[in-house]
């Protein structure tokens, strides 16, 4: 993400260069918005000394979005570019949340470039969707579209009849943005003074990664088929030696995932069931204790209006490890072990008030295997037609350090978010 | 002989069915059908800009701007929504998908570009507010003939206009309790609808402020709807209005929720 001053420079120039270009040719919509949005711990465990303290975001940056399409919609672009200053870690930069060409002919759709790409039919919970993500954001309070993160990828939309296909080809593997340690409190499992080795992706026809999806309606059910090739975002790690340990290594194992969803109307409501099974190809046998069982993934979901302007959801959710006898025999002394089947629980409550202008929010998991737990209320106001403000927390709970949760105890935290958006 | 009895048997089925009929189209229904078909279903399908403007007691005003099309999907009164939100910037590119069925509750999808996400809804409400305006979906998209038990009050003229008076209630229990409606009766479009509550209250009043024939169809294209208690008020400007385009099926598909189609930019 870090770029030299000249590609900065070089950035905010064609940015003006396309702003002054659209304005004089109308071919191009600018949009975006200006954004402040601070976070601090409530927890009120002590700074670390070297660690991180109590604010964990201190950001302001301003968006700019560019789109625009030919008369007949058979080419267009977008671009969405962050400018951004970090309060916290005294540090400005600038991000680029999509780059994109598009060109549309009759069956087919392409897509190239820097893209956000979801899939599946959960609320907050990943079966199918195997596109990289930033869990700092959702735990720190940003706004929930920066969970997701651009893929830099192909993408090709065929439609036939009834029937449409989807494959995503992404060459340059992403690791998600998984919580760290330079922002949040984490325990670690592993010897803090042994440095951290992270791997990183050769750029190689090998390491390219494909998904594919297949969807269909039967009836008002959407139903789809999915398929990938990719490897875990999150990393696994292990030392590099384990009689003497000179350095801890974080990779990124191979993954192979099929599943399928569908998708309804169901009694007023509406219901998601999906599903998944995972092939960790890198360990099949599950006899290594740093990478991933293979695993089944099931989801169910339910949401329904309970009165005006006020929906519930709710969902049911399990991971089973398929190789958990051989996970067992293999887990290091002093690692606790994780639950061959983890079942989780959410709901989701929002309600509108003040003519659609205020939202509250308040979504639960519920890690019933894991005994650990996140609450994440919140409350927006859309002031005026171009500001909201949304103040909220993310609240963990869990006695064990090794669970999602529980590993995110110590940092209890509320944020603040005012958007100006143009 | 033959010829009498044929007559005779002619006399027989109409004094049966007659009543029949008279009973199953009173002219209220009639009056009440003709109506919503004028209102909601004009043309085979329809393409419009719709600008509204939510203006609250202070005088504050809140706006929306959407392009949307409908589809009449074969007979009876279901029908396709595809709408694309151009305004307010925070919610530009959103794209809105109903399925409208006459006897079951729609299917709605929404898109929100953001986060490149479809997301079904539930929508068992259909009185609820559209975009957080006076106007309910239910206003938007119509509702059944049949939903409503149909009375007709008077005939009289409105601001120049012959009107039938209509009394409607609802069958199923609604946040009204009865609707007054003038429906021109040459045009076939309601000019004004009051609405009350249980206790006789006044609590929502419709006014179409202005009527244009585009394309063979009178079209209400400035309409306004006032919550009374609150005193709130939406306008709803139409632009662009053009009917009959011979929109394609595969508009109102998912699909284009994800790539909005350049009809509906």
């Amino acid at each position: 993400m870090r770029s030299t001053l000249a590609a900065k420079v070089g950035l905010l120039a064609l940015l003006i260069l396309m702003q002054s270009f659209s304005a004089a040719a109308n071919a191009a919509d600018i949009g975006g918005f200006a954004q402040v949005n601070y976070a601090a711990r409530i927890s009120g465990v002590p700074c670390p000394p070297a660690g991180p303290c109590d604010f964990l975001l201190g950001d302001e940056r301003l968006q700019l979005k560019v789109e625009g399409a030919t008369e007949q919609g058979r080419s267009g672009f977008a671009a969405k570019v962050d400018l951004f200053q970090d309060a916290v870690q005294d540090r400005s930069d600038i991000e680029v949340r999509e780059v994109f060409v598009d060109l549309t002919g009759k069956h087919a759709a392409l897509r190239v470039g820097r893209q956000i790409v979801t899939w599946g039919v959960g609320d907050l919970l990943f079966v199918n969707d195997v596109f990289p993500k930033d869990w700092m954001a959702l735990f720190t309070g940003r706004p929930m579209e920066y969970l997701k993160v651009g893929s830099d990828a192909f993408k090709l939309n065929l439609h036939t009849g009834a029937i449409e296909a989807e494959i995503v080809v992404l060459p340059f593997f992403q690791p998600d943005r998984y919580p760290t340690s330079d922002r949040l409190l984490l325990p670690d499992p592993f010897p803090p003074e042994l440095p951290r080795l992270e791997e990183k992706k050769e750029r190689s026809l090998e390491n390219v990664e494909l998904a594919g999806k297949l969807s269909r309606y039967v009836s008002d059910w959407g139903l789809s088929l999915y398929g990938a090739r990719t490897f875990y975002r999150t990393p696994a790690m292990a030392l590099d030696d384990p009689a003497t340990p000179t350095a801890v290594l974080l990779f990124y194992p191979r993954l192979n995932t099929y599943g399928s969803s569908a998708t309804g109307s169901l009694l007023g409501g509406v219901a998601a069931l999906e599903g998944a099974y995972l092939d960790s190809e890198d360990d099949r046998t599950g006899t290594n204790p740093a990478i991933e069982n293979s695993m089944v993934k099931i989801l169910a979901g339910y949401s329904y209006p309970l009165w005006r302007d006020a929906t519930l959801g709710l969902q049911g959710y399990s991971e089973w490890l398929l190789d958990y006898g051989a996970y067992q025999a293999n887990l290091p002394a002093g690692f606790p072990p994780r639950d061959e089947r983890r079942w989780l629980a959410t709901a989701r409550l929002t309600q509108l008030l003040w003519n659609q202008t205020l939202t509250g929010n308040l979504f639960a998991f519920w890690g019933v295997t894991d005994h650990d737990g996140y609450l994440v209320p919140s409350v927006r106001y859309a002031a005026t037609d171009n500001v909201w403000v949304e103040v909220g927390g993310n609240l963990f709970a869990g006695r064990n350090p090794h669970t999602m949760f529980g590993a995110l105890d110590k940092n209890d935290n509320v944020y603040a978010t005012v958007r100006y958006s143009f | 002989m033959n010829k009498y009895f044929t007559q005779l048997a002619w006399l027989a089925c109409l004094s049966v069915l007659l009543p029949a009929v008279v009973a199953a189209q009173p002219p209220a229904a009639e009056i009440a059908k003709r109506s919503l078909d004028g209102f909601y279903s004009a043309g085979r399908d329809m393409r419009v800009r719709v600008s509204m403007t939510l203006i609250n007691q202070q005088g504050g005003g809140r706006k929306r701007e959407l392009t949307m099309l409908r589809k009449n999907m074969g007979s009876g009164s279901e029908q396709r929504y595809y709408m694309y939100f151009h305004a307010p910037p925070d919610v530009k590119g959103t794209t809105f998908l109903v399925w409208k069925y006459p006897a079951k509750d729609d299917d709605r999808w929404i898109f929100i570009p953001a986060i490149k996400l479809v997301r079904r809804i539930a929508a068992s409400d259909r009185r609820s507010s559209f975009v957080g305006s006076d106007f309910t979906y239910e206003d938007i998209s119509g509702r059944d003939v049949s939903d409503e038990t149909h009375t007709l009050l008077r005939s009289e003229t409105l601001e120049d206009r012959p009107c039938y008076v209509l009394e409607s209630r609802p069958v199923a229990s609604a946040d009204y309790a009865r609707r007054v409606s003038w429906i021109d009766s040459e045009r076939w479009i309601p000019l004004k609808e009051e609405y009350f509550d249980g206790r006789g209250q006044k609590t929502r009043q419709f006014s179409a402020d202005r009527v244009e024939e585009i394309g063979g169809h009178w079209t209400v294209t400035r309409r306004t709807m006032r919550t009374l208690q609150t005193g709130q008020r939406t306008e709803v400007t139409f632009q662009e209005v053009s009917y009959d385009q011979s929109l394609p099926d595969n508009l109102f598909t998912e699909r284009s929720l994800r790539e909005p189609p350049s009809l509906a930019r």
